[in-house]
C-alpha cells in the first residue's frame, strides 16, 4: 500500500503583481499539512507573502495498491502570473488546468508537469530530467540554457503541442524537445547534443552555431541558417530511438564555429 | 573612535618580529598603541581571543575589484550571477555574482575574511571615474587603485625621447588628476601594437609609430616612479603573459630595472615595527604563475616557475605575487588586450563571448570568461606554478599569495590556497584529483616546504603592504598602525595545518574582523559597515618642468574623445580621499 498526496490549489482571484512560486513542488509539499503548505513563502515583487493568500488549498490521501507514494499537485485554474511552478522539482506530478507563467519546470529533475494552456518564457530551463508537457503554446527560451551560458537542457523530455518562439532548446546537450506547431527563431542555437523536432515551421536561424545534437524541421524553413553544409538525403531517419517518418534532405553544421561540428539538421524534402 | 583590547591571543605580526606569542593588542581611538591607562582600559571594549589567532587585517595589493573591465564581466556574466546571491540583511544591501561579484557583495566577502584593504591593480586613466564610483560604492575596505601607464602615448614618446624627467612630471599629475595610487605596466609597448592587430614578443621590438621597447618602457617607468619616490614600485605585468615559454622573457624583464634604486619619498607618519617597513624592491611582478610557463608549444607545455624562482631568489630588487588557480570559474579581464584574445582563440570551439576594448591614448583591455578543470592538463600546470612560485622562492618576504582575481580563479578561494601552502599532504591530495601533468610537468610534487602561520601572514598582509608602501599604517600592529585586525579560530598549540578542511574554514570566515578598532565582521557575518579610505599619490615636481609637459600633452590631447576639462577625477568622487604626498620634502629636482 502506497500513499499519494493530492494537492489542490484552488487560485484565489486575479493577481496583479505576478509572484515567484518556486515553493509550488511535490518535493515542497511532501509531508506538508494544508496549513504547512498555505504559509509557504513566496514573492510578490519586494514582499515576502504566502502561498495562502493566493489559492484555497486542500489536500486529500488517497491509497493505491501499487507504484511509489507521490504528490499529485493540480493548479485547477489559471496560473499565468505564477513564477516558477515546478522549479527543480525531482517527483511526483503538477497539473494545471489553465496556464502558467514563466519558468514553469526550470531545472526540473524528475517528474511530469503539465499544462493545460500555455507556458512562460524559460519554461523548462536546464532540465535534466522528468517530462513537461504544455498544451497550447510555450514563450520564448523553452528547453534553453539561462542568459548568458550554453550549458542547456541534459535530459527530459519537453512536449508542445501548440506553438514555440525563440531560442527553443538553446544550449541544449541532450534530452527531446517535441513541438507540435511552429517555432520562431533560433531554435537549437548553440545546440550540441539531444533531439528537437518541429511540427511546422520556423522562421530563421535553425541551428545557428551548433556542435552536435539533431533537429528535424516538417514545415518549412523560412531563412535557412548559411553555416550548413547539404549531407544527402534519408529516409524514415531513426534519430536515438525515435523514429521519424518521411524523405528528409540531411545537413550538417554549423561549419560557422567548427571545422568539423556534428550537429544534423533533417529538413523534409517537399519542403525545400 | 572605538577603543579595545584584544586579550591573550596567539598574535602573527612579521614586521614586528612577533611570531605566534601570547599577548594582548590595544587599540585606542581606532590605532595601535602600546597599552592604555586604566581609564582607557575601562572604557576599552574587551575581547577574548584566548586560543585563536591574531593577525593585521588582511591587505591584498592585488584584485580586479573596481571599474571598466571589472563592470564589463559582470555584464556579460548572467549565469555568473544566477546560482550566487547574496540576501540583503538590516545593514547590508543584497549581492550576486561569483567570480565578478557586485560592489557590496564584494566588500562583505573580503571582511568575511579577515581583509581591510584592498588595491585595484589596473585602472586605465580614462576609466578613472567609473573605477572610483565602484570604489566609492564598496563597503568596509579601504581602497586604491594602479593606473595603467605602460603603453600610453605620452610616456611612450617621453620615454623613447629619454625625457624622464618630463615623464615624471606626467606621471605626477596624472596621478593627481585620477586620483591613483601607483604605476600600472601591462605589456609593455605590445598593448599599442594590438590596436594594429599585433603584439610584440620581445623586450627589443620597437612597437609601431612610437618605436619604442619595452625594455625602454619598464625601465623608463621604474626609474620615473623612483625619482618620484612613490609608496609601490612599478607593478609590472610582463610581455608574452599566457604563452608556453614566457618565464624566459619574464626573467629579462625583472633583471631591466636591476640598477634602479628604490626610493620611498613620502610624507607620512610611520608606524612603529621592528623590521624596516620601507620596500626593497624596485619592481613588483603581478600575477608571475601567469608568466612563468615553460615549454615552446601546448604540447611540450610544462611550469617554469623553477627558473624563475631561481632568479627571483638571486635577485633584491623584486617580488611577486603569485596568481594562484585554485581551479573553478574565473573572468579573464586584463588590459592585455592581446592575451584575452589568444586566450579566446586556445578555448577551442570558436564563438566563446569575448569583450575587447582600446583606450585610446592610454591602453587596451580584453574580458573573457575562463574555467579551470581539475581534469584540463593546462590548468593543472598552472594550478602547480601557482603554488610553486610561493613555495621556491625562499624568501618570504619577496612573495605575495594572490589568485589576480578574478583572473586566476576567485579571491574567496585564498582559504584554499593557504591550505595548499601550509600542508604538502593538501597539495598530494589535489594532485592525485588532477590531470597527471600536474606533478609531471612541474616540480611541485617534489616541494617539501610547508608554510607556517607566520609565513602566510608575510603573503597574506605584511609583505603586501610593505610591497605597496602600505607599511606606515597596514600590515602590522605596531604603535600607530591602524587598528585593523583579523582574530582566526585556529589555536597554534592545537592545529593540524594537513587538515584542510580546517584550515579553509578558520581562514574562510574570520572569527572577528576588525577595522580602526571596530569590529566589522564577527563569524563571516557583516555587522558594522564602515566607510573605506580612498588612497591617492600627489607627487610633486618642478614647477616648470610641469608647465613644459602641459604643452605637450595639451599638444596631443586633441587625439582624445573627451574635452581637456573632463579629464580629471573630481573631487567628489572620493568620499574618504587620502592624499599622500610625494616627493615633497625635498621638493624638485
Amino acid at each position: 500500500m502506497v500513499l499519494t498526496r493530492k494537492v489542490r490549489l484552488s487560485p484565489k482571484g486575479e493577481i496583479e503583481i505576478m509572484i515567484e512560486a518556486e515553493s509550488i513542488s511535490p518535493d515542497t509539499f511532501a509531508g506538508k499539512s494544508e496549513m504547512e503548505i498555505g504559509r509557504l513563502a513566496v514573492w510578490q515583487g519586494p514582499r515576502e507573502a504566502q502561498l495562502l493568500e493566493f489559492f484555497e488549498i486542500d489536500v486529500t490521501e488517497e491509497e493505491t495498491g501499487d507504484g511509489v507514494s507521490a504528490v499529485d499537485i493540480l493548479i485547477d485554474g489559471d496560473a499565468s502570473r505564477v513564477k516558477r511552478i515546478g522549479q527543480r522539482m525531482t517527483s511526483g506530478r503538477i497539473e494545471i488546468l489553465g496556464s502558467a507563467g514563466m519558468h514553469l519546470g526550470s531545472e526540473m529533475a524528475g517528474g511530469e508537469i503539465r499544462v493545460r494552456g500555455n507556458a512562460g518564457p524559460w519554461a523548462g530551463m536546464n532540465m535534466t530530467g522528468g517530462l513537461l508537457e504544455v498544451g497550447g503554446d510555450a514563450g520564448d527560451h523553452a528547453g534553453s540554457a539561462y542568459r548568458g551560458s550554453w550549458r542547456g537542457m541534459t535530459g527530459g523530455k519537453i512536449l508542445i503541442h501548440g506553438n514555440a518562439r525563440s531560442q527553443l532548446g538553446g544550449g541544449m546537450a541532450g534530452g527531446e524537445i517535441v513541438v507540435g506547431g511552429s517555432v520562431e527563431n533560433f531554435c537549437g542555437i548553440r545546440q550540441n547534443g539531444g533531439l528537437i523536432v518541429v511540427g511546422k515551421d520556423a522562421v530563421r536561424g535553425v541551428g545557428a552555431e551548433m556542435v552536435g545534437g539533431s533537429i528535424v524541421v516538417l514545415g518549412r524553413i523560412h531563412q535557412f541558417t548559411p553555416g550548413f553544409g547539404a549531407a544527402g538525403s534519408e529516409v524514415d531517419p531513426t534519430i536515438g530511438d525515435r523514429k521519424i517518418e518521411g524523405r528528409f534532405a540531411k545537413f550538417t553544421g554549423d561549419y560557422a564555429i567548427s571545422k568539423s561540428p556534428k550537429g544534423v539538421l533533417y529538413a523534409r524534402e517537399a519542403m525545400i | 573612535m572605538p577603543t579595545m583590547v584584544i586579550k591573550n591571543g596567539h598574535v602573527f605580526d612579521p614586521l614586528n618580529e612577533i611570531d605566534g606569542e601570547v599577548m594582548d593588542v590595544f587599540i585606542k581611538d581606532g590605532k595601535v598603541v602600546e597599552d592604555l591607562t586604566r581609564a582607557d582600559l575601562a572604557r576599552a571594549k574587551a575581547i577574548d581571543a584566548r586560543g585563536k589567532t591574531v593577525m593585521p587585517g588582511g591587505v591584498d595589493s592585488h584584485a580586479h575589484v573596481a571599474g571598466a573591465k571589472v563592470n564589463a564581466g559582470r555584464l556579460m556574466r548572467p549565469e555568473d550571477h544566477i546560482g550566487s546571491v547574496r540576501q540583503r540583511t538590516e545593514i547590508t544591501h543584497s549581492g550576486s555574482g561569483y567570480t565578478v561579484p557586485t560592489v557590496y557583495k564584494q566588500g562583505y566577502d573580503y571582511s568575511a575574511m579577515g581583509y581591510t584593504t584592498v588595491f585595484e591593480a589596473a585602472m586605465p586613466p580614462l576609466e578613472a571615474r567609473h573605477t572610483h564610483e565602484e570604489m566609492r560604492s564598496t563597503p568596509m575596505l579601504d581602497m586604491g587603485a594602479y593606473l595603467v601607464l605602460g603603453n600610453n602615448w605620452f610616456l611612450m614618446r617621453y620615454l623613447h625621447e629619454g625625457e624622464v624627467e618630463k615623464a615624471a612630471a606626467y606621471v605626477a599629475w596624472m596621478m593627481k588628476a585620477h586620483k591613483a595610487y601607483g604605476i600600472k605596466c601591462v605589456n609593455p609597448a605590445g598593448v599599442e601594437n594590438w590596436g594594429w592587430g599585433r603584439n610584440v614578443h620581445s623586450l627589443d621590438e620597437p612597437n609601431i609609430h612610437f618605436e619604442v621597447t619595452a625594455r625602454e618602457v619598464i625601465h623608463g617607468l621604474a626609474e620615473v616612479n623612483e625619482r618620484l619616490g612613490m609608496p609601490i614600485s612599478l607593478h609590472l605585468h610582463a610581455n608574452n603573459l599566457g604563452h608556453p615559454g614566457n618565464a624566459e622573457i619574464t626573467k629579462e624583464s625583472l633583471e631591466v630595472p636591476s640598477d634602479v634604486v628604490p626610493s620611498q619619498k613620502m610624507g607620512v607618519e610611520w608606524a612603529e615595527t621592528k623590521l624596516d617597513p620601507h620596500r626593497a624592491q624596485s619592481v613588483y611582478l603581478a600575477h608571475a604563475q601567469f608568466n612563468a610557463f615553460g615549454g615552446t608549444s601546448w604540447r611540450d607545455f610544462e611550469s617554469g616557475a623553477a627558473g624563475l624562482a631561481r632568479y627571483v631568489n638571486k635577485a633584491d630588487h623584486v617580488v611577486i605575487d603569485n596568481g594562484a588557480v585554485p581551479f573553478g570559474p574565473a573572468t579573464c579581464m586584463t588590459g592585455d588586450g592581446p592575451s584575452i584574445h589568444d586566450l579566446y582563440v586556445l578555448a577551442g570551439i570558436g564563438g566563446q563571448k569575448w569583450s575587447n576594448t582600446d583606450v585610446e591614448l592610454e591602453c587596451g583591455s580584453g574580458v573573457i570568461p575562463f574555467t579551470y578543470l581539475k581534469g584540463n592538463p593546462i590548468s593543472a600546470v598552472q594550478w602547480a606554478i601557482g603554488l610553486e612560485m610561493l613555495l621556491l622562492v625562499e624568501d618570504p618576504w619577496k612573495t605575495i599569495m594572490t589568485t589576480d582575481h578574478p583572473n586566476g580563479g576567485v579571491f574567496t578561494k585564498y582559504p584554499q590556497v593557504i591550505a595548499w601552502l601550509m600542508s604538502r599532504r593538501a597539495r598530494d591530495a589535489t594532485a592525485a584529483e588532477c590531470h597527471k601533468w600536474g606533478y609531471d610537468r612541474s616540480s611541485l610534487g617534489g616541494v617539501e616546504r610547508e608554510m607556517t602561520l607566520f609565513e602566510i601572514a608575510i603573503l597574506t598582509r605584511a609583505n603586501t603592504a610593505r610591497t605597496i608602501g602600505m607599511a606606515y599604517r597596514k600590515g602590522h600592529l605596531g604603535e600607530g598602525a591602524d587598528g585593523d585586525v583579523a582574530v582566526y579560530d585556529i589555536d597554534p598549540e592545537n592545529f593540524n595545518p594537513a587538515d584542510s578542511d580546517e584550515v579553509i574554514r578558520a581562514f574562510s570566515r574570520a572569527d572577528l574582523t576588525i577595522k580602526d578598532g571596530m569590529v566589522v565582521a564577527r563569524q563571516g557575518e557583516v555587522v558594522a559597515i564602515p566607510e573605506g579610505r580612498r588612497y591617492y599619490c600627489k607627487p610633486e615636481v618642478d614647477e616648470g618642468l610641469a608647465k613644459d609637459m602641459m604643452a605637450d600633452v595639451r599638444e596631443w590631447f586633441k587625439y582624445y574623445t573627451i574635452g581637456f576639462a573632463n579629464y580629471p577625477v573630481p573631487d567628489k568622487y572620493l568620499r574618504k580621499p587620502e592624499a599622500i604626498v610625494v616627493n615633497g620634502a625635498e621638493g624638485g629636482w
